[in-house]
């Protein structure tokens, strides 16, 4: 519907009775959405809503065509409502109504009653008030009196400001007839307006149709009306005949009351303070959202306005957009967690960042450890048996026996599969409950550099921090990397203080890295650090036993102690051995025995390339000693007394 | 004494009408009463004696509806002017967001409007008021009794209105000066609003 063109601000007269509801609509008319949303226009018929509704509506294009203004009275929004349901077009007269920047609504009483007019009505307004867009609605009553009406809807339309227009007093009476003179050009004895405008008309349609008559009777009978006349041309109009009868009683009696309410609605218009009233707005809008405002409400309690209370006003609607931002990215994770009591409280949000990260971190659980690696095929020999003994005692006491555990020793003596098996152990011990985080010194560091490209660090940060064990393998490799040693420190304290158990691999003891910071170094020698050594004999042949066991080829008691003789730093270097014996026994198409080990391992050599020393020695020595006698053999119960002295 | 509950967006304004016995301040009432338009009435309170003297209070809500968004009702109070009323008049006057002072303008009254007065500056002391401090409106009602009964109000002012109180000559009876008076006072009451004294 258009609004009516001459429906305008400079042809409304203002006077005490529609001051206060013209300044409102003039202020929304400037600046549509920001102040008064919604703006509620109540009167009794007659007084000049629709001319109001329809000055902002012309006001607002005039002074910005961008935007898109619908008038509507309830009936016809009603009617449309009514014909898009019919005709299956629903979604479209929604989606017209939400593109609307301005919306006029007149007749707001008929809202009796109409269930899903109501709710379609309150779905809209909710829509336009969360984009700031205007909304002005007119009524012959007050919100509160329209009768059977959703109370949610109620509040939300007593949410802006409810402005009343009384009728016109004396002065503002004379001054409408005046200006209608003036518009058609007509011109009256002087008296005879002021004796018009002392009748009482209950509305200004009944006043223009009174002065239309005399109008009417002037130019028609061609003589100028005197003011004497004017109570016989109006004759059998009521108004008319109450004001004679007063006048021959000879006395007026003013409407006391009425001018009494309209000084005190100026009064307190001019008193009351602007900013609190704001503030209340803000109040109700917010606690309709369904928001907690308590930190609002202590800025009533102010008795001077704040400096900044506008930017706090603005604040918290930041923060609110933050919660609701907060609150889709939970639900997305979990639904569960849409509605929680910490997304309506903007004093809690901190606590609703730390239920995200939670709900994060549980989503995405940082590595565990490898099914691959389990505790029974960890073969035991003195070699290891400090540190399996400390990783045993772990998995019965996580957290509080050895907390940090540091196993270091040279590669590929079993560090990574003891530290999976502790990991396994873990989870198996508490039937699944556990969340252990596993995993390599890169991956850790990987994982924070992708995160710190995204933005995502305290996700990141928060999936180890909820973790119940942290075992980190190559730890040495951090050393130097100045970032993740520093988030490893906050990891570390953070899991630690807590009691959880941490347990770290490396290929050299804390105090041999270079690069690391101390505070970590001190942090990791602060538990226990165990060394695991290259196999010895013992765990050489148990190891063959156990490699070749797997092969097609059943070793000979001889080939195995002539294996297990053989030096050899590391498992991996076991296995491989083991695989190369097992391809030579198949390139020669014979079962695997000593010979075909030695031709394979040793084949005939110069005497003078032999070596002198024995082989067992030489090798040592290439690694640790270079005097046989200093090598302890014979560890049988290290273990024991080194934990029983660490204790 | 919460004058506006920007929370609740609520104005209300307790107004006491003080003054000697028989000044006219129940009729006071009656008049605005009378004027309320009938849809806005609410009840009003009186505990009167037999002979029609005000026993303890008259009470008069005054429902102003919605203005500028805020739901404004204002009551109005009278106290027993009897002397002998005294804690009836503490506990109205407590709370009170202003003071109409109903003078009696006839001249033999006098000493009774002075005595009255000073009893409302008593109180108020007690409970703590400056004085000063409460928004004050002075009647000299009755000034439609012949001239050589009443004393007019440039005289009552002698005598009475030391402060420069606004003060207005009325007829509670038949109407003149009872509305100036309740606009007035609730002008004041209203302006404290924006400049608050404690």
């Amino acid at each position: 519907m258009q609004v009516d063109p001459r429906h305008r601000f400079d042809n409304f007269v203002v006077g005490s009775a529609n001051r206060l509801a013209v300044a409102a609509a003039r202020a929304v008319a400037e600046s549509p959405g920001a102040v008064y949303n919604p703006l509620f226009i109540y009167s009794s018929s007659g007084l000049g809503k629709t001319h109001l509704m329809g000055a902002i509506g012309n006001h607002v294009s005039s002074h910005a065509a961008n935007l898109d203004i619908e008038y509507v009275s309830l009936d016809d929004f009603v009617e449309q409502l009514h014909a898009a349901i019919a005709s299956g077009e629903g979604e479209r007269f929604k989606q017209r109504y939400q593109r609307v920047d301005v919306l006029l609504i007149d007749d707001m009483q008929f809202l009796t009653g109409r269930r899903e007019t109501q709710t379609e009505l309150l779905r809209l307004l909710n829509a336009m008030q969360g984009s700031g867009r205007q909304i002005v609605m007119s009524s012959d009553r007050p919100p509160a009196e329209i009768a059977d009406v959703d109370e949610r809807l109620i509040t939300r339309l007593s949410g802006g400001l409810i402005v009343d227009i009384g009728t016109p007093d004396f002065e503002t009476r004379i001054a409408i007839m005046r200006a209608k003179c003036e518009e058609r050009g007509v011109k009256f004895w002087p008296g005879v307006i002021e004796e018009l405008g002392r009748l009482e008309f209950r509305n200004v349609r009944e006043l223009q149709g009174a002065l239309n008559r005399l109008i009417a009777f002037q130019t028609l009978g061609g003589e100028q009306i005197k003011p004497e006349d004017v109570l016989t041309v109006l004759g059998d109009l009521p108004e008319a005949k109450s004001a004679a009868r007063e006048q021959t009683a000879g006395q007026t009696r003013p409407n006391e009351f009425q001018s009494f309410l309209t000084d005190i609605a100026s009064a307190v218009a001019q008193h009351v303070e602007s900013w609190k009233a704001r503030v209340a707005e803000a109040i109700a809008y917010w606690t309709g959202e369904g928001y907690r405002t308590a930190q609002l409400e202590r800025l009533l309690q102010e008795t001077a306005p704040p400096t900044n209370w506008e930017s706090l006003l603005r604040g918290f609607g930041a923060t609110v957009e933050r919660l609701k931002a907060l609150e889709q990215q939970a639900t997305e994770v979990d639904a569960a967690l849409g509605g929680d009591d910490v997304f309506r409280d903007p004093e809690r949000l901190r606590e609703a960042e730390i239920l995200l990260d939670k709900a994060l971190a549980g989503a995405t659980p940082p590595p565990g450890p490898s099914a691959a690696f389990t505790r029974q095929g960890f073969e035991v020999s003195s070699s290891n048996q400090l540190a399996v003994r400390a990783a045993d005692d772990i998995v019965a006491d996580p957290g509080k026996r050895y907390s940090p555990l540091f196993i270091h020793g040279p590669s590929g003596v079993g560090k990574t599969h003891l530290l999976n098996a502790i990991g396994n152990e873990l989870v198996e011990g508490s039937g699944g409950a556990t969340a252990v985080a596993c995993v390599s010194a890169q991956s850790f560091m990987d994982e924070l550099i992708e995160a710190l490209q995204e933005g995502t660090v305290e996700r990141w940060r928060a999936r180890y921090r909820a973790a119940d064990a942290l075992l980190i393998d190559d730890v040495q490799f951090v050393a130097g990397k100045e970032r993740t040693q520093e988030e490893l420190f906050h990891v570390f304290n953070a899991l630690h203080s807590e009691g959880k158990q941490l347990v770290f691999c490396s290929d050299r003891p804390p105090r041999e890295l270079d690069g690391l910071e101390d505070r970590l170094r001190s942090r990791f020698e602060g538990g226990l650090v165990v060394e695991m050594q290259s196999p010895d004999r013992a765990l050489r042949e148990k190891l063959y036993a156990r490699y070749l066991a797997a092969t097609e080829h059943e070793p000979g008691p001889e080939l195995l102690s002539y294996l297990a003789e053989r030096p050899a730093a590391s498992v991996r270097e076991i296995i491989g051995t083991v695989n190369r014996l097992v391809a030579a026994a198949d390139v020669v198409g014979a079962p695997l025995t000593l010979a075909v080990a030695r031709a394979e391992l040793d084949p005939e050599m110069p005497a003078a390339a032999r070596p002198s020393t024995p082989v067992v020695v030489r090798a040592a020595a290439d690694t640790f000693f270079l005097d046989d006698e200093k090598v302890v053999w014979d560890w049988s119960d290290a273990a024991t007394r080194m934990i029983e002295e660490l204790k | 004494m919460s004058l506006v509950n920007y929370a609740t967006r609520e104005i209300t304004c307790k107004i006491v009408y003080y003054g000697p016995g028989r000044s006219g301040k129940t009729t006071n009432l009656h008049y605005i009463y009378g004027q309320v338009p009938e849809d806005r009435k609410g009840k009003m309170v009186s505990l009167a004696t037999q002979t029609d003297r005000t026993l303890f209070f008259d009470f008069l809500p005054l429902d102003l509806g919605t203005i500028s968004g805020f739901t404004t009702k204002f009551q109005l109070y009278t106290v027993p002017g009897q002397v002998y009323y005294q804690t009836t008049r503490k506990l109205v006057l407590q709370g009170a967001d202003g003071v109409v002072f109903v003078a009696d303008s006839q001249a033999r009254q006098l000493e009774e409007n002075i005595e009255s007065l000073q009893d409302l500056h008593a109180n108020l002391a007690e409970q703590g008021i400056d004085a000063r401090a409460v928004p004050l409106v002075i009647q000299y009602n009755k000034q439609d009794l012949p001239r050589d009964l009443i004393l007019t109000p440039a005289e009552l002012n002698d005598a009475l209105n030391f402060r420069g109180a606004p003060e207005f000559g009325a007829d509670a009876l038949h109407g003149p000066g009872v509305f100036e008076t309740l606009r007035s006072i609730s002008e004041l009451v209203l302006k404290r609003l924006s400049q608050p004294t404690r």
